[in-house]
């Protein structure tokens, strides 16, 4: 079972390495993992994706509540969030295929944002699953690197 | 004032009498400025000893245990110390000196990242930066340590911070810790829940943990325990909240404690599991303590309810206040039948021993040792056969039984037992353990003559490390590997002697009597020697 761990914790110098070391520790899984700031400058948000049973997703959520500087964990569904991931991608093009990449890119709503004579870097924002379409569809061609930020997610609105 | 004088401030002003320790470099300004101030130093041999005294004392007294040691190897010396404590749930600071923290993060003499390293043994841990933060940091603590489920924390500081000055030294009265609110009342709708189908239960009983001891519920347990009836069983580290000879209680579970309390506890339709992390050594087989019956499972760390087990109600809150919120619902309970069953499992599946006559018998010497010791006094077991005869046989009264239950560490007692005499003097303290745990701690006799602290030190020799060669007697078909210490173990007379300790030996039981009446006459150091035969068995 798949699951989203929204964690706020302080924004204090080695709490990456605490709450990535609980994981690794108990044996948890990290599908993947963002950091950032918050509005408020002493918070971090995590996001975390992971996956397990019932009761390892129990205590993922039990355990990071533990860790004194989790401030709070708001555990929820792929399908109550609304998620996104960025990926950037360095492809090497050529005459023949630079056509491909932008009809690729105009399809699945990617940008082109930056180029050389010979590359060109794409950037993408979108569902998890849809930046794995897109990684399908440039190996084809020729990537060089790539870079993605993990998915980042929150839970849909809802009116109280 | 300076960082370091600050920080001995704040011990005086949490009431910390004893700190346990090594000095070095880094931790040198701390050690300076403790000299002016009441409280006292002991001086161990081995930093991993001055966490574990640390624990003892923590242990008896219920305060938090302070050790400091310095930088890098000082430091990591203190890991299994930590280790030990973290798994026992003891409250405890372990203050660690670091190079400047300038320097932090170049490889420097003696630098460790010693946060880093103890993260996944410690509750919490600090690494001061600023000599303004040294009163906050040292106030949350000892909070942190000493509430909720019980934990050490580690306290980092660089050389130049305890040097630097401080402006104005205020200890805080209050902590607040935003992500850090413990539960300790449990919530009213579970209690009553619990108490309505205690009400119906036909066999209910109540598993003890050593959480009960670390939240002080001892009293309110039995008083309810012996109330409503309620056999009760416990863990290792449970051991000493019922009395051994109490009627309603029915002996330590697991796969090294009595069968009697195991099928107790598994014949039961209802059980109380409090202050008990329900880990492999008590319960082998999880699911025979959930199917057929109710589970209670009460305790502070709202983690370890439902980690090992699924409980039928979950109860997160402190032991004395769960127990006390007990103590004031009106019901009845009747289950006189249960109580008949279990007494008759008492006294018929009990294990009979052939003991050898040309060595000591453990299990008649020990329980003739719990009935010559102070009614009151503190029994240390350390880790090995010893460990598992003293819990089977030690008869405990009104004192205290401790051991290393969760990480079973071996070298335990004697630094334990030294430090828990520190923490009361007055009471009579004897560590228990082999010639393969002692040969691990024995240089703390020198810290024992030292600081004059008279704990009683029981060696059972059987020139192997016991417990490995039983293992490997029933897995190996006794096919002995690394586990023959006999050429190396020192001649223990001589070594008493040497350091001045009186000595006793007792070869068999013939005089097994005057000589435990000899050892324990005086309120001083001994050591005794056991000859136990090396093929003994626990099982």
């Amino acid at each position: 079972m798949k699951r989203i761990y929204s964690v706020s914790v302080e924004n204090r110098a080695g709490v990456l390495c605490k709450v990535s070391g609980l994981f690794s520790r108990r044996c948890f899984n990290i599908d993947s993992l963002a950091v950032g700031e918050t509005e408020d400058p002493e918070i971090s948000c995590m996001t975390i994706v992971s996956s397990g049973n019932q009761r390892t997703i129990e205590q993922i959520e039990k355990q990071l509540n533990k860790k004194i500087d989790v401030i709070k964990v708001k555990t929820f569904e792929e399908k109550d969030s609304i998620s996104r991931e960025l990926m950037l991608i360095k492809v090497k093009y050529n005459r023949g295929t630079r056509r491909d990449i932008m009809e690729i890119c105009e399809i699945m709503k990617a940008d082109i944002v930056d180029m050389s004579n010979t590359m060109m870097m794409i950037q993408i924002c979108d569902l998890p699953e849809r930046i794995k379409v897109m990684l399908d569809m440039l190996k084809s061609i020729s990537i060089v690197e790539v870079a993605r930020t993990g998915t980042l997610a929150l839970p849909k609105c809802v009116d109280n | 004032m300076i960082g370091a004088d600050a920080m001995v401030r704040c011990l005086e002003n949490e009431g910390i009498t004893t700190v346990y320790g090594y000095p070095g470099v880094a931790i040198c300004p701390f050690y300076n400025s403790i000299l002016d101030s009441k409280i006292q130093t002991i001086l161990v041999r081995t930093e991993q000893n001055a966490a574990h005294a640390a624990s003892g004392e923590a242990r008896v007294t219920g305060r938090v245990g302070v050790c400091a040691v310095t930088s890098g190897p000082g430091a990591t010396n203190l890991i299994t110390g930590i280790a030990t404590a973290f798994a026992d749930s003891i409250p405890m600071i372990c203050i660690t000196g670091q190079v400047n923290s300038e320097l932090l993060g170049s490889d420097v003499f003696q630098e460790a990242d010693i946060t880093g390293a103890v993260e996944s043994f410690v509750k919490y841990s600090y690494l001061i930066k600023n000599v303004e933060d040294i009163p906050r940091v040292f106030k949350e603590a000892f909070y942190i340590a000493n509430s909720g489920r019980k934990g050490p924390v580690l306290i980092d500081v660089p050389i130049d911070v305890q040097n630097a000055a401080i402006k104005s030294f205020k200890y805080p009265e209050e902590v607040n810790i935003r992500a850090y609110k413990p539960t300790i009342k449990g919530h009213a709708v579970q209690i009553k829940k619990v108490i309505r189908e205690l009400e119906k239960a036909k066999r209910p009983i109540i598993c003890a943990g050593g959480g009960v001891h670390l939240s002080d519920a001892v009293q309110e347990l039995r008083d309810f325990a012996h109330r409503h009836r309620i056999p009760v069983v416990s863990t290792m580290m449970g051991i000493g909240v019922m009395p051994t000879g109490d009627p309603m209680y029915f002996g330590m579970v697991g796969n090294n404690g009595k069968a009697y309390a195991n099928r107790a506890m598994n014949e039961s339709d209802f059980l109380v599991m409090v202050g008990a992390r329900v880990a492999d050594r008590a319960i082998s087989q999880p699911d025979l303590i959930t199917t057929n019956k109710i589970l209670v499972h009460i305790d502070v760390d709202p983690a370890e309810i439902g980690k090992n087990v699924g409980p039928s109600i979950p109860l997160v809150g402190d032991a004395k206040h769960i127990f006390d919120d007990f103590s004031r619902q009106e019901f009845e309970c009747e289950h006189e039948a249960w109580i008949q069953t279990l007494e008759g499992y008492r006294e018929t599946m009990v294990k009979k021993r052939s003991p050898n006559p040309d060595y000591v018998d453990p299990a008649a010497f020990i329980e003739m040792l719990s009935g010559e010791m102070k009614e009151d006094a503190v029994y240390v077991a350390d880790v090995g056969q010893n460990q598992i005869w003293s819990c089977n046989y030690h008869v405990v009264r009104a004192g205290r039984f401790l051991t290393t239950g969760g990480m079973g560490t071996m070298g335990y007692s004697i630094p334990a037992a030294m430090g828990a005499k520190r923490g009361n003097m007055e009471k009579q303290v004897v560590a228990v353990c082999g010639d393969g745990s002692f040969q691990m701690s024995m240089m703390e006799l020198a810290t024992i003559m030292q600081h004059r602290i008279p704990v009683k030190i029981i060696v059972m020799k059987n020139n192997y490390l016991g417990m490995v060669r039983e293992y490997q007697h029933y897995n190996y078909k006794d096919h002995y590997s690394v586990v023959d210490i006999s050429g190396g173990t020192p001649d223990l007379e001589k070594l008493a002697s040497a350091y001045g300790i009186p000595f006793i030996r007792v070869e068999n039981m013939a005089h097994a009597s005057e000589k435990i009446a000899a050892f324990l006459k005086e309120d001083n150091t001994m050591l005794m020697e056991c000859l136990v035969d090396p093929m003994d068995l626990v099982k």
